[in-house]
């Protein structure tokens, strides 16, 4: 559609106008960038969707091929070491296990460090804060060494625990709780709600934009870990999704099964997009809703 | 229903003391307004009768029943906030019925208080209705229902007209008073406003600095303040203060209201001054002057009277009985 000619009004205040050229320069250049960023997942597509030799033979293939359901159905059903639908269900487990345990404990950490006033909070505080700057890999011999000891090698929750602690999860509830205004749990104590009762019915509800949005974020986290899934569990059928797919490249002279292992590729990233674009929807109504 | 008495209630915070002991006693179904300016200690001593604050020393008893290590809800009162602390996410009726689920009411029972109080507050309409959807008005008279519906003995009131407009702000004055009278309920409210507190109170409290300076009838507090603080605070404009030794008088300072002073011409009254400027209001007019000494007065006078025109000297006349004599310390002699 090209803008007719016509003697424009001055556009209101704070709205852009953009039509013409300008248009279409700018939408030429975000596709050319969704194509180059979206050209490899395509180029995994289409060999998760051919048979081994048409890949090992060049050119590769630009299109996809018949194999779709075959290779996929080997994947999910046999996979390579563990089938990858068990490989799901354990990253699902693992990452939906981060996800909201980390969510519930730094929501109770943050309601006691900003509602309540006990001996050395701000030490605690402080504590938590500190923990920002030991990631995972940098604690993780010692990690290691406990969840051995516990005896939590290859289960769910030597998957899930270590990583459950959040700083950052804790700062970021802490700093919202500090924005509710204090006369609403001044009106709740005169309402005559005891502390967790505040924290179920006002705090709970009032957070669940920050709820939602966290949870989309850990949940990746959670799905993405490589190297913890990787050194506790050594039973395949432990196995994750993310470490799994490196664990199917083969060693010595084996070949790779790659439509197999592009397939496996592609399953893997499609439950995180499902949870951004499912959690979006009440993210963004939130938003919406959001108080002034 | 009921009284509510303080006995040389104080309160610090750390080593800062900011309440220094203030008796007052508050009979069945009165409406008490305590007036001050900010930082005065009003806001807190109602927080300490609300049981949001400890009470350092001094006693508070509600219905003759010491409360001082009480939990709010256990004190039988209801309080409404500034910014009215209505709970974002539920709706009116939910705002307004929270209490009461949690004092574990009959369903039943929430439901028909809940919808009393929504028809004497004009809330029908809105009780599925989330707090931002509502005007400011609106949202006044949720935190009002949601006070109401738990009858308690006593209604806390912190400023709950402040963030209205101005027009919003006399109606819902006259809708509180009105409320408060047909509930009989007993009412302690705070405000920095004057005029709120001389329309409303049964009886003004006027706090200054931690203290309260003055305890009575909006009126009486007018006609006769105990010191100096209180004429100064109490009327708008304010009463003249000047030195008593310029027209012969004994004390430190002497106050005269400005409706009290009769404009002369020069020469003639108790003392000269000079207009600096004059303000018709309509049907009054106020007219500000300056003694030779320094000393502003401002004298107000009927709109239909003769204006004096800027730098005019006037002569000032007043009656012996309308001086208000104060002492170095502040208190009327």
């Amino acid at each position: 559609m090209t803008a007719p000619a016509r003697t424009r009004k001055a556009p209101p205040p704070g709205m852009v106008e953009r039509r013409g050229a300008g248009l279409w320069l700018t939408h030429a250049g975000l596709i050319l960038g969704v194509a180059f960023i979206f050209f490899p997942i395509w180029l995994a597509f289409v060999a998760s969707t051919v048979s081994q030799p048409e890949i090992v033979r060049p050119p590769m293939p630009l299109l996809p091929g018949d194999q779709f359901f075959e290779n996929y159905r080997k994947a999910l059903v046999s996979g390579i070491n563990a089938p990858v639908a068990l490989m799901l269900l354990n990253s699902g487990v693992m990452a939906i296990g981060i996800a909201v345990g980390k969510i519930i404990i730094s929501l109770l950490s943050a309601f006691a460090i900003v509602y309540f006033r006990f001996p050395f909070r701000r030490v605690f505080f402080w504590l938590i804060f500190l923990t920002l700057m030991l990631p995972v890999e940098v604690r993780i011999v010692p990690t290691y060494e406990v969840v051995a000891g516990f005896g939590m090698l290859n289960s769910y929750s030597g998957l899930i625990l270590p990583l459950i602690a959040s700083a950052t999860a804790t700062f970021l509830f802490r700093q919202f709780f500090m924005t509710v205004p204090d006369e609403l749990a001044e009106a709740a104590r005169v309402d005559g709600a005891r502390p967790m009762q505040f924290f179920r019915d006002i705090l709970l509800p009032m957070s669940r934009t920050n709820i939602a949005a966290l949870f989309v974020i850990l949940f990746i986290y959670g799905w993405n870990q490589y190297l913890w899934p990787l050194l506790i569990t050594t039973d395949p059928s432990m196995n994750t999704i993310v470490m799994g797919i490196k664990q199917m490249f083969p060693s010595g002279d084996d070949i790779a099964d790659w439509p197999v292992i592009m397939a496996t590729s592609i399953l893997a990233m499609l439950p995180p997009v499902v949870v951004v674009i499912g959690m979006q929807r009440l993210f963004i109504r939130g938003l919406v809703e959001s108080e002034k | 229903m009921a009284t509510v008495t303080l006995t040389d209630v104080r309160k610090s915070f750390g080593k800062t003391q900011v309440i220094h002991g203030v008796d007052i006693d508050i009979a069945d179904g009165e409406f008490i307004v305590i007036v001050g300016p900010s930082g005065c200690g009003k806001s807190t001593l109602l927080r300490m009768v609300a049981g949001l604050e400890t009470v350092t020393a001094g006693e508070v008893r509600i219905g003759g029943e010491r409360v001082n290590d009480r939990e709010p809800m256990d004190r039988d009162i209801a309080m409404v906030f500034q910014n009215y602390a209505l709970y974002p996410h539920m709706s009116v009726f939910d705002n307004m019925a929270y209490g009461l689920k949690i004092a574990k009411t009959p369903r039943a029972e929430i439901e028909a208080r809940v919808q009393t109080a929504a028809r004497l507050l004009q809330l029908e309409p809105y009780l599925g209705r989330k707090p931002r959807e509502l005007s400011g008005g609106q949202r006044q008279r949720v935190a009002m229902g949601r006070a109401i519906v738990r009858k308690p003995a006593v209604f806390l009131f912190d400023e709950p007209l402040s963030n209205l407009d101005a027009k919003l702000r006399v109606q819902m004055r006259l809708e509180i008073k009105q409320l408060q009278r047909d509930l009989g309920v007993t009412a302690l409210y705070v405000t920095h406003d004057q005029v709120e507190a001389m329309t409303l109170a049964d009886r003004m409290v006027v706090m200054n600095a931690g203290r309260a300076d003055q305890i009575g009838a909006p009126l009486d507090v007018y006609a006769d303040p105990r010191t100096e603080f209180v004429a100064g605070f109490i009327g708008s404009p304010p009463t003249n203060f000047l030195d008593p030794a310029a027209v012969g008088g004994q004390g430190a300072r002497l106050g005269i209201r400005p409706e009290h002073m009769r404009i002369g011409p020069a020469g003639s009254g108790r003392i000269t001054a000079r207009v600096l400027d004059a303000e018709p209001l309509g049907a009054e007019t106020l007219i500000h002057t300056r003694l030779p000494s320094g000393d502003l007065l401002t004298i107000r006078q009927d709109g239909a009277a003769p204006i004096p025109g800027e730098g005019d000297e006037i002569g000032l006349a007043w009656e012996a009985a309308d001086e208000m004599r104060f002492g170095p310390d502040g208190r009327r002699v």
